[in-house]
């Protein structure tokens, strides 16, 4: 049974098209028919992110105006081959998705793969409510930062009833994802640490992405951080994320300041 | 550590922000959906007013304050003195 997967945060540059693709990877990785469906319609990205951004032709809104047939707009990325990635239109307004389109297109990829990831665009308007309202589980994107924990708590409110489950009285398996962490900053108290955000969003802890160069270095080359630096610290934490997802109980691993000497412990407060 | 801490403490702002969102977003989950509660408030104290005074809609001021384990709606009506002598 195909599993709908919404990543979605409320507030944007939290990460989510980054968590889309990292764990979309990873996901394949073990095994698992994905597609990842980018609901961000006249914003589009995550062609970019995983690289496929000169190969897009159709587009959702294609597919659901009938211009084109699922399989035609569906790329299968060249690294996975269980992969695959259906892109949003560019050109038209987010208007253009209807909830029968829409509907009519997750399940058709319902029958296809095991995990439709779908890549939620930021706010709380009309296509963030498509993107999660077919989903099963989904991943709260979450910045340990004021602003994006209470956009975090206003959709985990829109996810418990604006969704299909939610209508028919079911619950929406519920993932917490905190990204860009930097534990030096969390152990000195400049920053929300990990059991804060948890705390005050009370919903699983899913994994804690640390802060990264990899990240960046990874959506310039359009290489997901899981296929383009498998063992640093970020991509690791998208890898136990994905088996988690999968079913896996792992405890999750929560990043620690690197222990220096004393006068490394003073440096490092006085630079940050 | 102990020193290094305390030394640290004036620079954590990240109890701050954490009380502010605990505060917040208890507010924010009970308001859900009822977003306007102090306007529709207002609206309905100033209608029974009105039913026996006439106000001054630019002597009304509506204040809300939150608070961790309380909320304060304050209303403040400046009422016409004639008209207060003349309801008795």
């Amino acid at each position: 049974m195909a599993k709908v997967l919404v990543v979605t945060s409320g507030k944007g540059g939290v990460g989510k098209t980054t968590s889309t693709a990292a764990l979309g990877v990873a996901l394949a990785q073990l095994g698992q028919r994905v597609v990842l469906v980018d609901f961000d319609v006249g914003l589009r990205n995550l062609d970019l992110i995983m690289g496929a951004e000169r190969r897009v032709v159709y587009d959702m809104i294609n597919v659901i105006n009938g211009d084109a047939k699922l399989a035609q707009a569906l790329i299968r990325d060249k690294r996975i081959d269980s992969l695959s990635l259906l892109a949003a239109s560019q050109t038209r307004d987010k208007d253009a998705l209807t909830n029968e389109g829409v509907a009519q297109v997750i399940d058709e990829l319902r029958e296809k793969f095991d995990w439709v990831v779908c890549d939620s665009p930021a706010g709380i308007e009309r296509g963030a409510t498509h993107a999660m309202y077919h989903a099963d589980m989904a991943v709260v994107v979450t910045n340990p930062e004021v602003s994006s924990v209470r956009d975090s708590d206003r959709i985990i409110g829109l996810l418990d009833s604006k969704t299909q489950r939610a209508e028919k009285g079911e619950q929406v398996a519920k993932h917490l994802l905190i990204t860009r962490y930097d534990p030096g900053r969390a152990a000195r108290g400049e920053m929300l640490k990990v059991e804060d955000v948890l705390e005050i969003l009370s919903i699983p802890l899913l994994g804690v992405v640390p802060e990264s160069e990899e990240v960046l270095k990874a959506s310039n080359i359009g290489s997901p951080v899981t296929l383009s630096a498998p063992t640093s610290s970020p991509a690791r934490a998208y890898l136990e994320a994905a088996r988690r997802l999968n079913g896996e109980t792992l405890p999750v691993n929560i990043p620690a300041e690197r222990k220096g000497g004393l006068l490394g412990k003073l440096f490092g407060s006085r630079v940050a | 550590m102990s020193l290094l801490s305390f030394f640290n403490r004036r620079n954590a702002s990240a109890p701050v922000a954490r009380e502010r969102l605990q505060i917040l977003l208890a507010h924010e989950r009970t308001m859900n959906g009822t977003s306007d509660l102090a306007v529709i408030l207002k609206e309905e104290i100033l209608a029974v007013i009105a039913k026996h005074l006439t106000v001054d809609q630019d002597k009304v001021q509506v204040k809300l304050d939150r608070e961790r384990d309380f909320s304060t709606l304050e209303i403040d009506i400046e009422l016409p003195m004639v008209e207060v002598t003349r309801g008795r």
